[in-house]
């Protein structure tokens, strides 16, 4: 299978790669997959207080190629926006944006997942409830 | 000579074609294009004296008779013959066929229609290394029992299962052996008597033959094997196979077996030495293991599992210069890792991890060389960008979290 130039130049350019500081109280971290399927995203953003912007954003993954870009493309979208400007990206724009096939849109709910927990974390950090799980299903 | 990209190393999926049975074919297509049925003039008798002259070729190459020999489109026909053909034939004596769990797919999903069709098939497990456990085996035969099915050589680990004790215990009981051997035909020496063998499949693809291809092994002698032909019409090979003969294919094939009866000895030094060079690279990176039994297998194979990194990910570090297989099969809609591999008892994430490289006749050491300095510097990258590996790294029990399964 052939991927999308938009897929090869995350893979070969990831932006983002790396590890916040997860004690700190405006760090929000989520976790999602796991190994046995193939799939593993830990997606991180930390917050600005006072603006209520994502200021930073950073990611890990252990995947395929789609699911390596989906978190690289899904940091990128992060970083400026607030946190509830976030919870409105879809995975289905990540699928468009980096084209990707029907056997991979996994990896794009996988990235809108990542997002969604990071949020949670931070808002549970912050004596907010968290989000009712909305899960798309797969 | 400069390095021509890209590299070929999934010789264990099909081989190139020797140029030399390229030439042995050609003057059958077009010139020499007769029927090898045709018993009333020369064009037909021209294309018999070619088919039975690769008979010839393919039987020395394993020690058989050539009125042994029945020729198939490829090693997939040939598994499905010899396993409905005994079912079929041996009927009155038994419904029991004993296979094993890391087959390939055309005699597991075989068994699996005879099964529906009445039959009853034990899947032997394999040990850890890959090799099936001979008493078990033993124990596995009942008064039912008609037929042993063992691979000879594993696509995907390239482990040889000892197939001369195996046809021994079958033997001692009275059931016919029949072995997948693939893989292993033209790479290892293979020889029928000795080994036993009373059915063997295998295909020209894999020894730099043609594709379309492949041979049934059928003992004709101590004891006389038949099998149920599974199509209808004129009767060719010995009534076990109909279908025109697939002149050009067949004299393919017999040349392919020519040239590894000559070359295979030096050929399989050469790349046991070049694989053991890749392998040995490569298992300097940490958390790095080669799967299946290391002492009893094929000389150009090996599979490696780099842990912390996923399989298909990582082909995409060099895919458009490597070409290799993994057994991650993250692009499948049930994302099931390798079962080859699951089978060895490798958890999940090792079966994700992994890469077979398959070399052959026209690896080099160059090819070599550059394979693993670019698997190499992948699984560095993309375990920075693991957070597996970052667990790891800090000594987190990754199978004391718990993940969501998805």
């Amino acid at each position: 299978m052939a991927y999308s130039e938009k897929v090869i130049d995350h893979y070969a350019n990831p932006k983002n790669v790396g590890t916040l500081d997860k004690a700190k109280s405006n760090v929000g971290t989520g976790l999602v997959g796991a190994p046995e399927c193939g799939d593993v995203m830990r997606l991180q953003i930390e917050v600005d207080e006072a603006s209520g912007i994502i200021s930073d954003a950073k990611f890990k993954t252990f995947g395929c190629g789609s699911a390596i870009a989906s978190s690289s493309l899904a940091t990128e979208w992060l970083k400026g926006k607030t946190v509830d400007q976030a919870l409105a990206i879809d995975n289905m724009d990540i699928v468009e944006e980096l084209n990707l096939p029907p056997v991979k849109i996994h990896c794009s709910v996988l990235a809108e997942d990542a997002i969604k927990a990071a949020i949670n974390d931070y808002r549970t950090k912050n004596g907010l409830p968290a989000l009712a799980e909305e899960k798309a299903a797969h | 000579m400069e390095l021509k990209l890209p590299i070929y190393l999934d010789n264990n999926a099909t081989t190139p074609m020797d140029p030399r049975v390229l030439d042995a074919m050609l003057p059958y297509f077009v010139e020499k294009f007769g029927n090898a049925a045709s018993r009333n003039h020369s064009f037909g008798w021209v294309a018999e004296e070619a088919v039975d002259y690769a008979r010839e070729q393919v039987a020395k190459l394993i020690n058989a008779d050539p009125k042994e020999i029945i020729f198939t489109s490829g090693a997939t026909e040939a598994d499905n013959l010899a396993l409905k053909g005994v079912y079929e034939m041996y009927a009155s004596k038994g419904n029991h066929i004993i296979t094993c769990t890391t087959e390939h797919k055309a005699v597991l999903d075989t068994c699996k229609h005879i099964e529906k069709l009445g039959g009853v098939v034990t899947y032997l497990p394999v040990q850890p290394d890959g090799l099936i456990d001979l008493e078990e085996l033993e124990k596995a035969i009942t008064d039912k029992t008609i037929l042993i099915s063992i691979m000879y050589g594993n696509n995907e680990i390239g482990v040889l299962q000892d197939v001369q004790a195996i046809s021994k215990i079958a033997h001692k009981h009275g059931v016919l052996f029949f072995t997948d051997a693939t893989q292993a035909v033209g790479k290892v020496p293979v020889d029928v008597i000795a080994d036993g063998i009373d059915l063997m499949a295998f295909s020209g693809h894999k020894i730099y033959g043609p594709k379309g291809v492949g041979v049934l092994y059928v003992r004709r002698k101590n004891p006389r094997v038949k099998v149920t032909s599974q199509m209808d019409g004129g009767g060719h090979e010995r009534g076990m196979r109909s279908g025109t003969l697939n002149v050009p294919g067949i004299v393919g094939l017999g040349k392919a077996c020519e040239l590894c009866m000559q070359e295979m000895d030096s050929e399989a030094k050469r790349l046991s030495k070049m694989r053991d060079r890749l392998e040995s690279s490569l298992k300097e990176l940490e958390e790095s293991y080669v799967n299946g039994n290391v002492n009893h297998r094929l000389p150009h194979t090996t599979n490696i599992s780099f842990k912390y990194v996923e399989g298909e990910g990582l082909m995409m570090g060099f895919n458009k210069d490597i070409a290799l297989s993994s057994g991650s099969a993250c692009t499948s809609a049930s994302l099931e890792p390798s079962y080859v591999l699951k089978a060895l008892g490798l958890g999940d994430d090792l079966a994700h991890s992994s890469l077979r490289f398959g070399l052959g006749r026209f690896t080099t050491d160059e090819q070599i060389d550059f394979t693993i300095n670019a698997v190499k510097s992948t699984v560095t990258k993309l375990r920075e960008m693991s957070p597996l590996w970052e667990m790891f790294k800090e000594g987190v029990d990754i199978n004391a979290i718990e993940w969501a399964h998805h």
